[in-house]
């Protein structure tokens, strides 16, 4: 905190600063008179080009500018869960404390609260004189009710444990020592990570196991694995945040962390009341429990939008690291990639495709990469899974930012504004939507839903693309020129459609159905198909069959309490074929008159 | 006092631009005064400053500035404006100075026009239900207090009618609460801010009302200013005077013009169409201090009129515009030729805020059930026309020619409406009813059973 050099130069969040010699690339500096944040981002001769992460309005040429000589981290530790921070990880209840209920400048708050007592228990295994390495466990702090914080030995210390004390302990407190090469090392339950560099792990695996999320369009048909990465791409009014904040709700992932880039004040203060009421589905405790909120809202400084998404990471890769699943929603991907152009055109660097730096692909893909599922230092395997919102203009995929992001993620879900414009949600489009998950995860279906379920899916899928082949002809010909057995085939289709992938997100029985039922739901809706295309095909008219009195039992089929599904489905599908063989028996009877 | 060092060194004038050279210190978005030879004083503010030169903007022509006799103070302090309550009822122009011919007002306190985030974690959730009496807008795209609801409207349709007709109506249920209206009028021309001032006049609107116009032959960098200058004076009005304020700004898509205007003199690489790449944040950056506060008594509500180059909703102005405020109400060129008020298309409307004010409550248990079946039917009537357009009405089955007059019936009753006719929620709820139930019972799949067995009426065969 000792090195000093003086503005020369400020446009916007970019200031260049002289008599820098001695400071590093990515070095965090403190500007002008109020000590605003700022990070070097290029170093030119004794010059040093700044990103200041807050507004500059009023900084003057020859103001100071002192560098820290450390990295842009942040501090990880108990403490972390339930808190909003900002996308330099200062938590915006402490500078709400500081400059009231809107946002100062220059304002310096910790990260973590560094006087409450957390009480630690230490690792049964160790004793003095252990071998200690980097990543090891050293113990844990129940910090929620749902998650036990384990302690690791922070980067770069290796040794022998001297000591290692039991108790409570402020995060900031010795609680034991290590002899290393270097000498004396003490020990405490914080570490601070640099965000720019992903954590080091043992190995990285394949993935195995899905993410379920309670949304049927996506556990069924699009899955992404624990570990995987999935994008969302759609022009405004999709329903993106409506999804990001369903999966961030529902999903079956251990920590979330939500960050909030460039988006709606209002849409954080949402979450910020909705999920300290919401219960965790299979829990029942508390949803912030598990979970860390990034806010860094569209009309906050642009050069934090840009850290945000990083700081996020990071911190997902240290819960990764304690052997969690940890699931990292990014809402939206775009605005942290406009923050990138906004930057790169400040530094007139030569600009790439829309403008955006030539270097944004790359760092989609260092970003998307940073998702996986590992064995830790330690040797828990946990997992961060990615999932990225992108917000192209115009809804035009074809731009830089979706197109950077299909090239690296394995699960595409394609919002459909047409579909969006209908109020059919999720308006996730079932045609042009991917996962490329399935081959990996058909076995834990097999096993965990059933023998039928893969089987089902890709029927499902099929008649659905048939659907809409079917469609296309109707807008020709209209649909009494199909023949019966095909606009049976729409009829299944529409069922599909409207009554197994929308889903009403504001609903309390719909929000979440549980992997069974979907699948109970599904079978039942395509034996009904299956009979519906047989009867067409015996005569029985489309017409009889459209006005069953059962489909309407089968659109409300999700009305089903999730404990009666196994009996009501059973039933239901027992009814269907009653209604067949009725219909069926009148037929034979006309024929015979 | 401070003292003002006069600066004889203008290096360049271009466009809106002006360089000053050996100036040293000047701060970044700091004030400028600039004394033409004539003694003439522009107003300007720094857009880039180093320790050689300084760029300045200057608010108004640059006609007149010239590099001998023309000379530039810095102010010390970035672009404030005086605030009191005094400024109801009172009309300004786009740098804040009476238009009215009346005295200036004196000020309580001076804000920084720029003013600051809202910290999210002080935000209340906008939850009150605004009814304006139009059906379209509280049935379907439901305006609730603290939000943020543009209208993306086209050169020559009725969004003005629509914005005075808003301003006229809008009240919160049961509420007996102070309101305020701040008008900014960005690069309007003379008719539309005398039909905002008439309408604002007539209804008795205008004592509650601060005005800030800047007009179409006003200077184009100007428009940078008025947008902030009538959320300075909202935010005042709200969070310390615990008003209401209902902010309508039109037209957006002049400001974001000026933006460009000043991107090129600055001769900035462009993003999409030429606008600047920062044109996101810096809309952001207007819309996102619309909101409530925890603890503070006010809102402020924005209104914001932007008209589509084209009618093209994927230009960068609505498209940017509609990622971040809350929802759009959409005007639709062929309701309007088919002579339907307010021209308002449900498909491409939306209210992202629309579910935290409707319900039991608030306004009914049924509306949002009720939204979402008489959208689905909307829209679906709208695939049977385009169908029908194709293969002739004749050829379309029973349930496309059942929704094709449920879309007619639609637009002519629950679309349809006066430019002085209020509806209540009520009334536009019983409305929809009224054309749901010419639908048979089994298309009605979005709502839930108990509300049908309450509030289905099918005529009887």
């Amino acid at each position: 905190m000792i090195k000093l050099g003086a503005i020369e130069k400020i446009s916007g969040p970019l200031v260049v600063a002289k008599d820098m010699l001695g400071s590093s690339m990515y070095d965090v500096v403190r500007v002008g008179n109020l000590g605003l944040v700022g990070e070097i981002i290029q170093l030119i001769g004794e010059k040093a080009v700044i990103q200041v992460y807050e507004d500059t309005s009023g900084l003057r040429p020859g103001e100071e500018v002192v560098s820290t000589s450390d990295q842009l981290s942040v501090e990880l530790g108990p403490g972390l869960l339930t808190k909003i921070y900002d996308g330099i990880q200062r938590p915006l209840d402490k500078i709400r404390d500081k400059s009231g209920d809107f946002i100062a400048r220059g304002i310096n708050v910790e990260a973590l609260d560094k006087k409450r007592k957390w009480k630690f228990v230490k690792e049964g295994s160790l004793k003095s004189g252990s071998k200690i390495k980097e990543g090891m466990t050293l113990g844990f702090v129940q910090e929620t009710e749902l998650i036990k914080h384990k302690i690791l030995v922070p980067k770069g210390i290796n040794g022998t444990l001297e000591s290692l004390k039991e108790g409570n302990f402020a995060i900031v407190d010795p609680i034991g020592s290590v002899r290393t090469e270097k000498g004396k090392v003490t020990l405490t339950m914080m570490q601070r990570r640099p965000v720019r560099r992903p954590a080091p792990y043992t190995e990285k695996f394949g993935t195995d196991t899905p993410l379920i999320t309670g949304m049927r369009i996506i556990d069924t048909f699009f899955p992404v694995a624990k570990g995987g990465t999935a994008a969302i791409p759609g022009p405004f009014g999709s329903g993106k945040t409506v999804t990001q904040q369903s999966l961030a709700k529902y999903a079956d992932s251990d920590i979330v962390i939500y960050v909030g880039c460039g988006e709606r004040g209002n849409e954080m203060t949402e979450v910020l009341t909705e999920f300290p009421e919401l219960k965790d589905p299979k829990t029942k405790r508390p949803l912030m429990e598990r979970t860390v909120l990034i806010a860094n809202t569209s009309n906050m400084p642009v050069a934090a939008r840009e850290a945000s998404i990083y700081t996020g990471i990071t911190i997902a890769e240290y819960f990764r690291d304690m052997g969690y699943d940890v699931a990292l929603m990014a809402d939206s991907t775009s605005r942290w990639a406009e923050a990138m152009r906004e930057i790169s055109a400040r530094l007139e660097e030569m600009p790439g495709e829309e403008g955006y730096p030539a270097y944004l692909p790359k760092r989609l893909a260092e970003f998307y990469e940073r998702a996986g599922r590992v064995k830790a230092l330690n040797g828990d395997v946990g997992s961060t899974t990615v999932v990225g919102a992108v917000s192209p203009a115009g809804g035009d995929i074809s731009e830089p930012v979706s197109q950077g992001t299909l090239r690296v993620v394995k699960t595409f879900w394609a919002l459909d504004a047409a579909l969006a414009n209908s109020r059919h949600f999720p308006s996730i489009n079932w045609l042009t939507s991917y996962s490329l998950y399935f081959d990996n995860l058909a076995d834990w279906y097999t096993k965990n839903v059933g023998e039928e379920f893969n089987a089902a899916r890709i029927k499902a899928m099929s008649l659905l693309q048939r659907e809409a082949e079917l469609k296309d002809i109707v807008q020709l010909v209209g649909a009494d020129a199909l023949p019966d057995p095909e606009r049976m085939i729409l009829e299944v289709g529409r069922i599909l459609r409207e009554d197994f992938m929308r889903q009403n997100a504001y609903d309390e029985m719909d929000a979440y159905t549980s992997l069974s039922k979907q699948s109970e739901m599904l079978i039942t809706m395509l034996s009904f198909g299956d009979q519906a295309i047989e009867a067409a095909k015996k005569g029985v008219s489309a017409d009889k069959i459209v006005k069953m009195a059962v489909k309407s039992k089968i659109s409300r089929m999700k009305e089903i309490p999730e404990a009666g599904i196994k009996k009501g489905a059973e039933d239901l599908r027992k009814e269907i074929k009653e209604e067949f063989a009725k219909l069926l028996k009148a037929e034979v009877y006309e024929e015979k008159e | 006092m401070k003292f003002e060092i006069d600066y004889k060194t203008i290096d360049r004038v271009a466009g809106p631009l002006v360089v000053v050279k050996k100036v040293g210190n000047a701060g970044y978005n700091e004030i400028v005064k600039i004394r033409l030879g004539n003694g003439e004083i522009k107003l300007g503010q720094v857009l880039e400053t180093s320790d050689q030169y300084a760029v300045v903007q200057v608010f108004g022509q640059t006609g007149g500035i010239n590099i001998d006799t023309t000379s530039v103070s810095f102010l010390g302090e970035t672009f404030k404006i005086g605030v009191s309550e005094n400024m109801l009822g009172r009309i300004f122009d786009g740098q804040g100075k009476p238009r009215d011919g009346n005295a200036v007002v004196s000020s309580e306190e001076k804000k920084d026009i720029n003013g600051e985030p809202i910290n999210p974690a002080s935000r209340a959730m906008p939850a009150d239900f605004i009814e304006t009496g139009i059906s379209t807008i509280d049935g379907l795209i439901t305006l609730v207090r603290g939000q943020k609801l543009p209208i993306f409207s086209s050169s020559g349709m009725p969004h003005n009618q629509l914005a005075a007709q808003v301003t006229r109506q809008a009240k919160v249920k049961n509420s007996s609460e102070n309101f305020a209206v701040v008008f900014a009028g960005i690069g309007i021309t003379y008719d539309d801010a005398r039909y905002f001032i008439n309408d604002f006049t007539k209804t008795g609107a205008l004592k509650r009302t601060v005005a800030f116009i800047n007009l179409a032959d006003d200077s184009s960098i100007e428009r940078i200013l008025t947008p902030r200058l009538a959320l300075t004076t909202a935010e005042y009005l709200a969070y310390e005077k615990g008003m209401h304020v209902l902010v309508i700004l039109t037209d957006m898509t002049n400001y974001c013009e000026s933006l460009r205007e000043i991107a090129s003199a600055r001769e900035e690489v462009p993003g999409r169409r030429g606008y600047p790449g920062y044109m996101y944040t810096d809309l952001a950056s207007l819309y996102e201090r619309a909101g409530m506060i925890k603890g503070r008594k006010g809102s402020i509500t924005q209104l914001d009129i932007l008209t589509m180059p084209g009618d093209d909703v994927t230009h960068p102005i609505p498209d940017l515009t509609g990622y971040i405020t809350e929802g759009q109400i959409y005007l639709s060129r062929d309701l309007h030729k088919k002579d339907i008020y307010p021209p308002i298309n449900p498909i491409g409307s939306l209210s992202r805020l629309k579910n935290n004010g409707i319900g039991n409550g608030k306004t009914r248990e049924d509306h949002g059930n009720v939204a979402d079946q008489l959208y689905g039917a909307y829209a679906r009537s709208q695939e049977a026309k385009n169908l029908s357009s194709i293969v002739g009405v004749d050829a379309l089955g029973d349930i496309d020619k059942m929704y094709l007059k449920f879309g007619e019936q639609f637009e002519a009753k629950f679309i349809r409406q006066g430019n002085y006719e209020e509806r209540s929620i009520e009334r536009t709820l019983e409305i929809g009813w009224e054309l749901l139930s010419e639908l048979p019972e089994d298309q009605l799949t979005r709502i839930k059973k108990d509300y049908i067995a309450k509030y289905y009426k099918p005529k009887k065969a």
